[in-house]
């Protein structure tokens, strides 16, 4: 009998928007109107699927779910392996949800360009495709093949189609991913060595080490994550890659992308160096906590919205970097819920800003002021968005931030305390940037722009809404996600690392028990 | 100590009891998101949402009295339930949330009929919004902090607690800078928004504290498990829970941020910010009394910042000039009175969460009535500019006058009842603070009594004192003046019946417990003597300096009125201590990241690669801030390593 959950969900989802791109690529460039329809559709049947194996998924069965595996390279062991389990299910989703929107979002993104239209939206199909791969894969070198063929497309809608200084933040991505990604080699080099000429997740996850190489693989993979995250001290790229990358691409690049950095930790560093991760932890609450105080102050001081809102990012970063490290399943739970809801909250401001910008011609926040005034409705949606960004209870991101805290502070109360004091700085980036943007007087340069005087469109309306709802859906009933990864992240903490949650330290000894 | 930790399960009627707080929140839902087209019928679904919650809390109040116990809990669904943390949807209706309930909803309604009328016409420096989208906008909002009031009271748990106190900060924001085009609005509001989150992070830290310990974050759970906490936790957890406290409520040290609230329309004034939203943190901890009695350095620090805080509220009211901010210094000052009840604990609990019902209904009227004169008088609110109003808004006048002789608790209106037993009970604390208490209680009386009797007799008697475009002033519409009067009938009665044959003391025994008697320090006769005492004097004071009317500019004052008229500088501290400093961190990190970081390591940079032309060549640039990045980030790592690893961080 051939179920759905037989049907090749992972290569299939890999595979097709690449396929799409291809299709979309190949359109003639004066074509552009429908390259655009091909790819939201696309996008869309993508959406579909992926849908269809959401429902297909077993919250309650099996770790790994929906695996392929077929023959690559047999030399080295190497095979095209797919597996899917709750994490990298909600990141599938994740994926599937904000494509279409960002896509329809860039409708008219690439026209001021000059380059060609049908090429961008290929761009932003194929690098669908290769984000998909990196989340499904279960080969330690397939995922490390995705890894780097995802900088490509990124590379080229922020050199191609980005705006000020695109080159310098391409360029600068780049090379930073890249020497990431050589000492992420160098570990999966190292690690083929020590476990015995195998790529599989599966087998590596059952090798014993010495501690020495334990802790070096450790180290060349949290790198590669610590600057895809990224995490302070690595993350200058990023405001200089979000601030000039269109913000389609930018919502993709903050909201989906760089997430594999904290889901590789989650995949890759936990299981298969447990001993090391456990060694490395106090580092790592380091890293995260500066990450949380000093990319929020600088967020304060940033004066260019789009650099604003990928300071806030590495902000939140800091927060599942603290969730993760944290090894309970109420921190850990909450750092994969942050990575979808930060998806959706800070893919929304992206292109909320996006709109604007496209409006005023600049990013820069002085441009700006009592826009309210001109356009309250997108006014509106901007308060929203920096609302679920500063983790207002009743939006999704208050849910995962709060069980990152608590789940914290059952083990660490310092880090968990210090971590808290994130939240009133986050309210002070938020609110101010909306009171410099849309309140107070009229910036009186803006009744001369043609542009500010359009309120939100009809397509922009369709862009927001589904973020919106899902943003406040997940806010007051999560359960659906956390059902999902709740079991990963037990058996990830559990079985992989060996750590279980503290027992309260006044609970009543009946209950307990 | 009789009290029940045990909940009742809700059934009946009662299982309805999340409409309480759907219905206002679907209206809120509706008049934001419907557009213009909502326009015409916006006022009416604002009003009729409150008034029909208004109307279920009176049904379910009558379902609750015939129970035993006298509680109903309702789980709706499971929140977030991971590993051993497990927070329901749930809502609690027992005695305190009861009147909660109706306060907000009945006290309520009567302020969204009043703000109809008051909304109709938008400011001259709004006319880029329509009035009506504008008063669309405006009961939306309304609409959604009635909802998340009512989550907040309802909550059966800490983290619903915190996710409509979260509510009513969004909803205080976003009236407070309801005309967003005023400067001085937005900053009113990012300022009380941030300071509450400063709060909020107190609060958020309790709960986590509560979940390490006791594994739970259920009323039920928690208090229950009290008696298993060492001292030491009750007392972090309960200061953390007063700072919360502290910031709703407008207290010592976070009290700044509620003056600056004014600058929201008076409506909002009036319901967020004297009636209901601002009693939360009295809410709090009468709620959470189970963890406050068990700890006596605990309550001694809540009686401090009640005490402190109510004369600091006098003090300022008596210099300040402007109408709604006298007002707003009073609530300050009256929710002191409150923090100084829940502190005495005991009976006083009862007694605090009685004054806060009467202090709901009189502050109302006076804020409503401050909003009927500024209506009248062309949105002026400086009480010099005011005077013999009392002969062109005569029902504004009368009704304001009932506020103002309940406030200052003249016999028989409602404060005379509630803020006198708050007195009396200050001085039968049973140590030498009684006599420091009680002493700052009974100023606090005659302050009041002073500063408000200023209030009103400058505005409505002796001589004129107008602005020259002001002719004859008008009396609001019966849409406003309704209102006026059912709320001056409260502050006349309610205080009176609601302690009549210690009604409400009883009602709230399942929750607050039941005390033991302790002796006064003096005798509560003389108490209540000494109180009316000195609130004769202090209004008499008041009437015999200003019955002739004031200067119409600030005179040059001595160094306490200076102090005063600037909130003790208050202010001055928070920018000199907070904003300066942090401003400063700000512009120097954002120096740092973009120029430490890549432009003077760049330099350095440059330096090594100048010596090698291949390898500069072979360079973009980007490498070498990239390695010198690096370098830098790592030695801060090591040190923030090392501080983790031996200890003196964790």
């Amino acid at each position: 009998v051939v179920e759905v959950k037989d049907f090749p969900f992972l290569s299939v989802l890999t595979v097709a928007p690449l396929v799409g791109a291809a299709v979309v690529a190949f359109l003639p460039g004066t074509r552009s109107e429908l390259a655009k329809r091909v790819a939201l559709v696309w996008s869309l049947a993508v959406l579909a699927l992926t849908v269809v194996m959401w429902v297909a998924f077993d919250a309650g069965g099996p770790r790994f779910q929906f695996r392929e595996s077929y023959p690559w390279i047999p030399d080295w062991g190497v095979r095209f392996t797919f597996a899917a389990d709750g994490i990298a299910l909600v990141m599938l989703a994740l994926i599937a949800v904000i494509t279409p929107v960002v896509i329809l979002a860039s409708w008219h993104d690439a026209e001021p360009s000059r380059r060609s239209v049908p090429v961008y939206f290929a761009l932003l199909l194929a690098l669908e495709g290769t984000m998909i791969g990196v989340f499904a894969a279960a080969d330690v070198f397939l995922f490390y093949v995705f890894f780097e063929v995802m900088l490509v497309p990124m590379y080229f809608l922020i050199g191609s189609y980005g705006g000020h200084q695109r080159q310098y933040a391409a360029v600068k991505f780049f090379l930073y991913s890249l020497v990431g990604g050589l000492f992420m080699l160098a570990a999966v080099i190292g690690l083929w060595v020590a476990g015995g000429h195998t790529f599989d997740w599966q087998a590596l996850t059952q090798i014993d080490m010495a501690t020495t190489t334990e802790r070096w693989l450790f180290l060349g993979f949290f790198l590669a994550f610590a600057i895809k995250a990224p995490f302070f001290p690595f993350h200058t790229w990023l405001p200089d890659a979000g601030g000039a990358a269109p913000a389609g691409a930018a919502a993709l690049l903050v909201g989906v992308l760089d997430k594999v950095g904290t889901f590789g930790i989650l995949r890759y560093c936990l299981p298969l160096f447990p001993n090391a991760s456990r060694y490395f932890a106090p580092l790592a609450f380091a890293l995260a906590l500066v990450g949380i105080i000093y990319a929020a102050l600088l967020a304060v001081g940033q004066n260019d919205l789009k650099r604003l809102v990928s300071y806030t990012s590495i902000a939140h970063f800091g927060f599942i970097g603290v969730g993760i490290f944290a090894f309970t399943t109420q921190a850990g739970t909450g750092a994969v819920l942050y990575m979808v809801n930060h998806g959706l909250a800070t893919g929304l401001l992206f292109l909320v800003v996006g709109m604007l910008v496209a409006r005023r011609g600049s990013a820069l926040v002085s441009d700006f002021g009592g826009a309210g005034k001109l356009v309250p409705l997108l006014a509106g949606v901007l308060l929203f968005a920096g609302l679920a960004s500063l983790a207002l209870p009743g939006m999704a991101p208050f849910v995962s931030e709060f069980l990152v805290l608590v789940g914290t502070f059952t083990v660490n109360k310092t880090v968990a305390v210090i971590a808290t004091s994130g939240i009133i700085l986050a309210a002070a980036y938020v609110l101010w940037m909306i009171q410099r943007t849309m309140q107070g007087t009229l910036n009186p340069t803006l009744t001369g722009v043609p542009g500010m005087h359009r309120d939100i469109s009809l397509r922009e309306k369709a862009v927001v809404a589904p973020l919106i709802a899902l943003i406040v859906l997940l806010g007051f009933y999560p359960k659906p996600v956390i059902d999902v990864v709740n079991p990963a992240v037990q058996q990830t903490l559990q079985q992989d690392v060996g750590e279980s949650d503290p027992t309260p330290t006044a609970a009543n000894p009946e209950a307990a028990k | 100590v009789e009290q029940t930790v045990e909940f009742g399960a809700a059934t009946g009627v009662l299982s309805s009891m999340w409409l309480l707080i759907a219905l206002p929140a679907a209206g809120a839902a509706v008049l934001l998101l419907a557009g213009r087209r909502a326009d015409r019928w916006a006022p009416w679904l604002g009003c009729g949402s409150v008034g029909a919650a208004f109307v279920l809390g009176l049904v379910y109040l009558f379902q609750l009295r015939g129970l035993d116990p006298r509680s109903a809990e309702l789980n709706l669904y499971d929140f977030i339930h991971v590993g051993r943390f497990n927070v329901d949807v749930g809502l609690l209706f027992d005695p305190l949330s009861a009147v909660f309930v109706l306060l907000i909803t009945g006290v309520g309604f009567l302020i969204h009929v009043y703000a109809v009328g008051y909304m109709e016409h938008a400011p001259r420096d709004q006319e880029h919004e329509s009035a009506a989208t504008a008063r669309r906008r405006f009961f939306g909002y309304f609409n959604l902090f009635v909802a998340a009031m009512l989550t907040l009271v309802l909550g059966n748990n800490y983290v619903m607690l915190y996710l409509g106190w979260e509510g009513v900060g969004l909803a205080s924001y976003l009236l407070i800078a309801f005309w967003y085009s005023r400067p001085s609005a937005t900053t009113a509001g990012k300022k009380a928004f941030l300071m509450n989150r400063v709060g909020d992070a107190a609060f958020v830290l309790a709960i986590f504290l509560m979940f390490a310990t006791l594994g739970t974050v259920n009323f039920q759970q928690v208090f229950a498990g009290v008696d298993r906490l060492s001292t030491t936790t009750i007392l972090v957890m309960g200061l953390l829970l007063l700072l919360g406290a502290a910031g709703k409520s407008g207290q010592f040290p976070l009290q700044a941020w509620l003056p600056d609230a004014m600058e929201g329309p008076t409506p909002v004034s009036a319901l967020i910010h004297a009636a209901t939203m601002v009693t939360g943190g009295v809410y709090l901890i009468a709620r959470s009394n189970p963890i406050f009695s068990a700890n006596h350095t605990l309550q001694t620090v809540v009686v401090s910042v009640g005490a402190l805080t109510l004369l600091i509220g006098c003090i300022i009211g008596c210099a300040k000039d402007d109408i709604k901010r006298v007002l707003a210094w009073s609530t300050v000052s009256q929710i002191g009175y409150m923090f100084l009840g829940v502190g005495l604990g005991g009976a006083a609990y009862a007694l605090a969460i009685i004054h806060l019902l009467s202090h709901g209904f009189f502050k109302a009227d006076l804020f409503l009535g401050a909003g009927s004169v500024m209506h009248g008088m062309k949105d002026q609110v400086d009480i010099r500019r005011f005077g013999a109003l009392s002969r062109y808004l005569r029902i504004t006048w009368l009704t304001f006058a009932a506020g103002w002789l309940a406030i200052i608790g003249i016999p028989p209106l409602s404060g005379f009842f509630t803020k006198e037993p708050i007195i009396a009970a200050a001085f039968e604390r049973g140590d030498w603070t009684s006599w420091l208490f009680g002493g700052a209680a009974l100023a606090g009386a005659a302050l009041t009594a002073f500063y408000m009797t200023r209030l009103f007799v400058l505005t409505f008697h002796g001589p004129k004192r107008w602005t020259d475009d002001i002719t004859e002033p008008h009396e609001s519409p019966p849409i406003m003046t309704v209102p006026l009067v059912l709320l001056a009938v409260g502050s006349f009665v309610a205080g009176g019946l609601m302690v009549w044959r210690d009604g409400l003391v009883h009602w709230l025994t399942p929750v607050l417990g039941e005390a033991a008697e302790h002796e006064p320090v003096i005798p509560h006769g003389l108490i209540t003597t000494l109180s009316i005492v000195v609130t004769v004097l202090g209004a008499g004071g008041a009437y015999w300096l200003f019955r002739a009317g004031t200067a119409l500019e600030p005179q040059p004052a001595g160094p306490i009125v200076t102090a005063a008229r600037n909130n003790l500088y208050n202010d001055a501290f928070n920018e000199a201590v907070f904003e300066v400093p942090g401003r400063w961190l700000t512009r120097a990190l954002v120096y740092v990241d973009g120029k430490g970081i890549d432009g003077a390591v760049n330099g350095l940079a440059a330096t090594v690669g100048g010596s090698s032309g291949r390898l500069r060549r072979l360079q973009t640039g980007f490498v070498r801030s990239y390695a010198m990045s690096m370098l830098t980030g790592a030695l801060l790592v090591v040190a923030a390593f090392l501080a983790l690893q031996y200890g003196w961080l964790r």
